[in-house]
């Protein structure tokens, strides 16, 4: 499904912070991304979105085999990529509900679908809701606007969820959570699991892991992933910190 | 009681039909040479067939214009105005015939701003028999409004049907010599539109709303006077989304708004005059005196615009707070993109006990706009009790354009109150990513962003009239996102 081959990217200073990675991610898998702060995790998943501000110099990225990096953000998201954000930002006086219709009508037009009105909309919401097993106490308020970091964080899975894209990239997503908000948002993530989506998971702390098992675990360091293996990699780091990057190049 | 014949010429003014009627003997009459004089205003008047004491008053205010001077303390940028230089009374030119002829650019705006197809002919300046619809249904509110015993006609009709009531108000808000532009605008009106609502009556539809294509030929010097009786509302619309291209560039509107005991009064305007290319070439100047008084105990007028039009703005429409107890409010969006500049604002004048009123400014400026909020709130020595709450809002796109907030507040009684608000944010790189990387087009996200910054005016709008000016809001930034 998603196909990155020797990926390099640099920042506007200039700075090259991916250097050539390289990722197979097939439908219905969850990988996990780890690494030190520093390492390119966050960029990555900003590359791939088609953030404003990172440039590629080098490398392919294609997403059911159609070449990504031409695309605009929008673009790709209609595609079927979707980036919980680390830090989802405050849009005053836009109500939450609004803005999620107005994004599903418009990656719906792209697949080919009708418009939702506002009744079959909120049927779709309720249906959601009950799924997640969330309240409904954030969709009347404006997006983001003055969420708690758990709330914030919930919303942005709650979107996942009605949006249904092919490619989920969580960046962070378990990044300021308490125990209870890290329990409700993987429960989530869990209950989006399917044969047909895959999921990527950028974290820096092996704990989201003890919630949402991946299928595979990659540790960045560097701009480049230098190690990858199933589940028990992510305990292994856990036991021996990522100075066992270190030991293990040695 | 109103006479039957009456009620047919009021039918008549207000039905396209009525429109055209009016301007028959206008029609037959050559045009004015360019230029301003005692005569200009005599020739006007005679034309209109006006009263002796209206040509006095004309001619009252034209002396005053001649001692005053062009107003300069906007933050504008206006190349001086020649006002010899244009003509005070020239006869309708014709329009283009069918569709084909028309600007396809306006069409397509037409058709982003949903306008619907039957409208869209006579907006573009089509000969009339293209609005058959509108005018039926004018006729049918028309009557209704008859049997309720309301006025509303063309100013010139006022004048001839209803003296009393002219003479009694006309001036009576925005004096003839109350400033540059009012001083003008009263010795040269050209027409405009007067309503009256009686004692306890609350008008049963939004006065004008059918009437866009009658907005759309407003003159360059309208005169607008709307009187609510005792415990009387009217929600009055003005203005029209579609853009409005004239051969006149200066524009110098006054309105009076006068509300009488427990009456209450809702203007609203979208503004979207021909606002130049982007080099701020043409474009119309627009500077407008709107002022409303209270008159009465617990007497309201609230002004809402969106302004989204015209290379210069200069407007404050403004509320008097005479009766104990009356309430102004102002909402406002005001954008300025490429080489716009808008100065406008409003000023609440607190004269009677326990007057409140409301202001919440929003500004937007792209391109290489400049926006200016001016607002006065003045807490007369009587004013006891009084508040004010005032919220001015700027937001920016780009780093080319400009936002200022000039508030100007005077307490002259211990016990009132005021408070003022004031942000300046940017529309951040973050939000729209946010918004696109959801799936929206960077057009909806900025559509979504600016929508939502001004949603606090937008909820004031009439219901049809707000969704017209959601979607104008976003043509009027099309291409202030690179």
């Amino acid at each position: 499904m998603l196909n990155i081959k020797n990926l390099h990217a640099k920042i506007t200073d200039g700075r090259e912070i991916l250097k050539g990675i390289n990722l197979d991610v097939k439908p219905g898998e969850v990988h996990a991304i780890m690494g030190p702060n520093g390492s390119g995790k966050s960029t990555l998943a900003s590359v791939l979105a088609g953030r404003p501000g990172y440039e590629v110099t080098e490398g392919s990225v294609t997403f059911d085999g159609k070449d990504l990096l031409p695309l605009a953000a929008d673009e790709r998201a209609r595609e079927g990529i979707f980036l919980a954000f680390q830090y989802p930002v405050e849009i005053p006086g836009v109500n939450n509900m609004y803005f999620l219709r107005a994004a599903l009508n418009a990656v719906r037009r792209h697949r080919g679908q009708p418009d939702l009105d506002a009744g079959q909309f909120l049927k779709a919401v309720r249906a959601k809701l009950k799924e997640l097993e969330i309240n409904d106490d954030l969709l009347q308020r404006g997006v983001n606007v003055g969420f708690s970091g758990g709330e914030k964080k919930r919303n942005e899975i709650f979107q996942m969820a009605m949006l249904e894209p092919k490619l989920g990239l969580l960046d962070e997503t378990d990044s300021g959570l308490d125990i209870d908000a890290l329990r409700l948002v993987s429960n989530g993530i869990n209950k989006l699991r399917s044969p047909s989506r895959a999921m990527v998971l950028i974290t820096h702390y092996q704990r989201l892991l003890d919630y949402i098992e991946p299928d595979h675990i990659h540790v960045l360091s560097g701009g480049k992933i230098v190690m990858s293996g199933d589940k028990t990699l992510a305990a292994e780091l856990e036991k021996r910190g990522y100075a066992m990057l270190d030991e293990t190049a040695a | 009681m109103t006479s039957p014949d009456d009620s047919l010429d009021t039918i008549h003014a207000l039905t396209g039909e009525g429109y055209k009627y009016g301007f028959v003997t206008d029609i037959e009459s050559d045009s004015l040479p360019p230029g301003l004089d005692e005569s200009t205003v005599r020739f006007i008047s005679a034309k209109k067939q006006e009263p002796e004491w209206l040509l006095e008053w004309r001619l009252q205010a034209f002396r005053h214009w001649l001692t005053m001077e062009n107003p300069d303390w906007a933050k504008l940028k206006v190349a001086p105005i020649d006002y010899q230089a244009s003509s005070y009374y020239s006869a309708p030119k014709e329009g283009p015939k069918s569709l084909d002829e028309v600007d396809p650019e306006l069409l397509k705006t037409y058709e982003k701003l949903g306008i619907p197809l039957g409208e869209r002919a006579a907006l573009a300046g089509i000969a009339v028999d293209a609005v058959f619809d509108s005018v039926s249904v004018a006729t049918t509110f028309k009557s209704k409004l008859n049997e309720m015993g309301i006025i509303f006609c063309s100013f010139g009709e006022a004048v001839r049907e209803h003296p009393e009531l002219v003479r009694k108000y006309l001036g009576s808000v925005v004096p003839q010599g109350d400033n540059f532009f009012s001083a003008l605008n009263s010795a040269v009106f050209s027409d405009g539109s007067f309503a009256y609502i009686p004692p306890g009556i609350r008008c049963p539809m939004e006065l004008s709303t059918y009437f866009r294509i009658n907005a759309a030929k407003s003159g360059q010097f309208e005169r607008t006077l709307l009187i609510c009786d005792k415990g009387s509302y009217v929600s009055y619309l003005e203005g029209c989304t579609a853009p409005m291209r004239d051969e006149n560039q200066l524009h110098a509107a006054v309105v009076e708004l006068i509300a009488l005991e427990d009456a209450e009064i809702k203007y609203s305007t979208v503004q979207n005059w021909y606002p130049g290319d982007a080099q701020g070439k043409g474009g119309i100047y627009n500077f407008v005196t709107k002022r409303g008084a209270c008159r009465g105990d617990r007497a309201k007028i609230s002004w809402t615009q969106v302004e989204t039009g015209s290379a210069i703005t200069w407007k404050y429409p403004s509320c008097l707070l005479e009766g104990d107890g009356s309430v102004g409010a102002f909402y406002s969006v005001a954008i300025t993109n490429n080489m716009q500049q808008a100065d406008t604002g409003t000023k609440m004048i607190h004269l009677g006990k326990n007057t409140t009123s409301t202001i919440i400014s929003k500004g937007i400026s792209a391109g290489r706009g400049q926006n200016t909020y001016r607002g006065l709130v003045r807490m007369q020595p009587k004013a006891q009790n009084a508040r004010n709450f005032t919220q001015c809002d700027s937001l920016l796109i780009g780093d080319r354009c400009g936002a200022h907030t000039v508030p100007y507040i005077e307490v002259r009684n211990p016990s009132a109150r005021c408070e003022h608000e004031a942000t300046t944010s940017k529309i951040s790189d973050d939000q729209m990513f946010y918004c696109q990387q959801r799936g929206l087009s960077k057009e909806d996200a900025l559509s979504l962003i600016v929508n939502g910054f001004c949603k606090e005016v937008l909820k004031e709008l009439p219901m049809e009239f707000a969704v017209e000016a959601q979607k104008l809001l976003a043509v009027s930034l099309e291409g202030s996102v690179g």
